[in-house]
């Protein structure tokens, strides 16, 4: 095995312990773990010397599907990528085969899209903060979450009928146009939301036992996150300040005002205050997009049977989770060619190996939780 | 109204058309018999599309292609523009160096996205694509390295470390073999499957059926 040779002071007290290297396995059925993750950690006592990500247990082979469906029918399939931030899964693949088909959704349409989106990236951000607090031992701040985030699902659910797997948008525009009391009920829960978020600082920011579990835990610095392809609130809490909103807007974010928290240590309390305040700019966003929401068509002239011209595109948005990117290339007939899916979860999983090292293994519940990983999104 | 699917969109039947065209474009015998006078003049217009071919995908030269030929030579074999998307075609063995020069020099520091196509007609089937961004320039660039089955890619996960799980995808994915990877072992298939499952010849219902009858003891079929 290959040891990362950094002369941090933990290390020096892992060798003074001398004790056998340990290789524990960590899931694929352990709770903190998201879901179907395994980690082969090897440990030196209780000290973490290297660890090895085992994934693929929720590999469905999506990629494959889209390339024998049409464009159209394989837009639900995205949904269940990261099936809690599946609104924003869909946005990407459809603005990714609009650029295909070089059509624009109108300007209605994309600004139903970004509140939706927001709203998508509040709830999702919301169950992170649940789960990963609960993972941590705090377990007030699940049942607030959860009540926040299903104001938002039963937004949705009036919107399009489903709360998780959404398919809220259609390549071209929505199919649904918003329901009279969308801007209402958005407004009441922006209204209402900002006193909840800080309940949860309340309960968190400055909570002895939350700053002992996060303060200085899985540090990763702007350059290794570079370097590892983090994006993200990952890559933001390294001090990156690069948000895909503002550095290629894309649906309507050049509108609307917004600030792009960035942390400056890179560590999981750095990330859960980025994530915190991600939360308070979604909020402005949709408050100051259902002020204006133009009027006009929401579906753009596309055909009933789509046949992009052949080419290909990368088309990539800031989901909640990082970029996520659509390849997807044309050959002209009504299937894809091929979809390539770039997943953000996937590619930050892969800085938890730097991150874990020298921590204890009950920080791994930390690192894991931080990264705000799916592993439907990193197995597809 | 009639001649505007001609311009713009040659092949799908436009939404806004819907009451002109899709019967015209559907049951077309049928209105052409029951009202040949009402309906006449668009219709036709709209089933014979000439659809003059749009080339979409445009040669590049701008100055960081300049810069790379007046580096490289040879190595770039091609530099297009499709949709606005700047992509490079670079000799598959010299992948590496491409790379490290596009990080260094050219500051694409963020490998977004490293990835394989298949084309199985063509005598290198395989396509290595990176998706790249620059932080400084606010650019993303594609390049791409064309690699017949069996040949061996330089890996780049020396360059981006990204790229040790992107390849190693690649890898499990399309049996794309990239030299110089600290690990390349299957990462989201079992080790020890047999096949490329995103490769153009493997079909979509076929799978592994002697590790799924050995490993999950089941008789393998949808």
């Amino acid at each position: 095995m290959a040891m990362d040779t950094t002369t941090d002071s933990r290390d020096k007290q892992q060798t003074l312990l001398g004790a056998d290297e340990l290789v524990l396995n960590m899931g694929p059925q352990h709770p903190s773990t998201h879901g179907v993750l395994r980690v082969k950690l090897k440990l030196d006592g209780e000290r973490v010397i290297g660890s090895e990500c085992m994934i693929g247990y929720l590999h469905r082979g999506v990629e494959k599907i889209a390339e024998h469906r049409t464009y159209q029918q394989f837009a639900p399939y995205v949904d269940r990528m990261d099936y809690v931030a599946a609104v924003s899964n869909g946005l990407g693949y459809c603005e990714a085969i609009e650029k295909l088909l070089m059509v624009e959704a109108p300007p209605r349409a994309k600004v139903i899209r970004t509140i939706l989106t927001e709203l998508q990236r509040i709830a999702s951000h919301l169950l992170w903060l649940g789960t990963h607090a609960l993972d941590i031992g705090a377990l007030t701040p699940l049942f607030y979450c959860f009540r926040e985030r299903e104001e938002i699902l039963k937004i949705f659910e009036k919107y399009c009928g489903a709360r998780l797997t959404t398919h809220a948008f259609r390549i071209g525009g929505l199919q649904y146009d918003a329901y009279d009391t969308l801007e209402k009920e958005v407004e009441r829960f922006c209204k209402a939301f900002e006193p909840r978020i800080k309940d949860y600082e309340d309960l968190l920011t400055q909570n002895r036992i939350w700053l002992g579990r996060t303060k200085g835990v899985g540090i990763l610095t702007a350059a290794d996150a570079i370097a590892l392809g983090a994006t993200g609130p990952v890559l933001r809490a390294s001090g990156v300040k690069w948000d895909i909103r503002k550095a290629m807007p894309y649906a309507a974010y050049d509108q609307y005002k917004f600030e792009i928290p960035v942390g400056s240590t890179g560590d999981t309390y750095d990330r859960y205050m980025v994530r915190m305040e991600e939360m308070r700019q979604s909020r402005l966003i949709c408050l100051q997009a259902i002020e204006n929401i133009p009027t006009g068509p929401i579906l753009a002239k596309v055909g009933k049977v789509l046949k992009p011209p052949p080419g290909e595109v990368y088309h990539a948005i800031e989901a909640p989770k990082g970029e996520l990117g659509y390849y997807v290339i044309s050959d002209g007939t009504v299937q894809p060619y091929r979809v390539r899916i770039r997943p953000p979860s996937f590619v930050n999983l892969q800085a938890f190996d730097k991150m874990a090292r020298g921590h204890l293994v009950a920080d791994v519940v930390a690192i894991i939780g931080t990264l705000d990983i799916v592993l439907g999104e990193v197995d597809r | 109204m009639a001649d505007e699917p001609k311009e713009k969109q040659p092949s799908p039947v436009p939404a806004g058309d819907k009451p002109a065209s899709s019967p015209a474009a559907i049951p077309s015998p049928k209105p052409a018999a029951a009202a040949p006078t009402g309906v006449t003049p668009p219709r036709p217009a709209v089933p014979v599309p000439p659809k003059p071919p749009v080339q979409l995908q445009t040669p590049l030269n701008n100055e960081l292609v300049g810069r790379i030929r007046a580096k490289f030579g040879p190595v770039l074999v091609e530099a297009i523009e499709d949709r606005k998307q700047a992509i490079l075609t670079v000799e598959c063995g010299k992948l590496a160096e491409v790379a490290q020069y596009l990080r260094d020099e050219e500051k694409f520091d963020l490998l977004s996205d490293l990835t394989a196509v298949d084309w199985p007609k063509r005598e290198k089937r395989l396509d290595v694509v990176l998706n790249l961004y620059s932080f400084a320039k606010n650019e993303r660039l594609r390049v791409k390295a064309r690699a017949a089955d069996g040949e061996q890619v330089p890996s780049v996960a020396g360059v981006w470390p990204t790229a040790n799980w992107l390849e190693r995808e690649a890898f499990d994915m399309f049996g794309i073999v990239f030299t110089g990877h600290p690990n390349l072992t299957r990462i989201l298939l079992p080790d020890e499957w047999q096949g490329y499952p995103l490769r153009k010849d493997y079909d979509i219902i076929e799978q592994d059926t002697s590790w799924v009858k050995d490993n999950l003891g089941i008789e393998s079929g949808q």
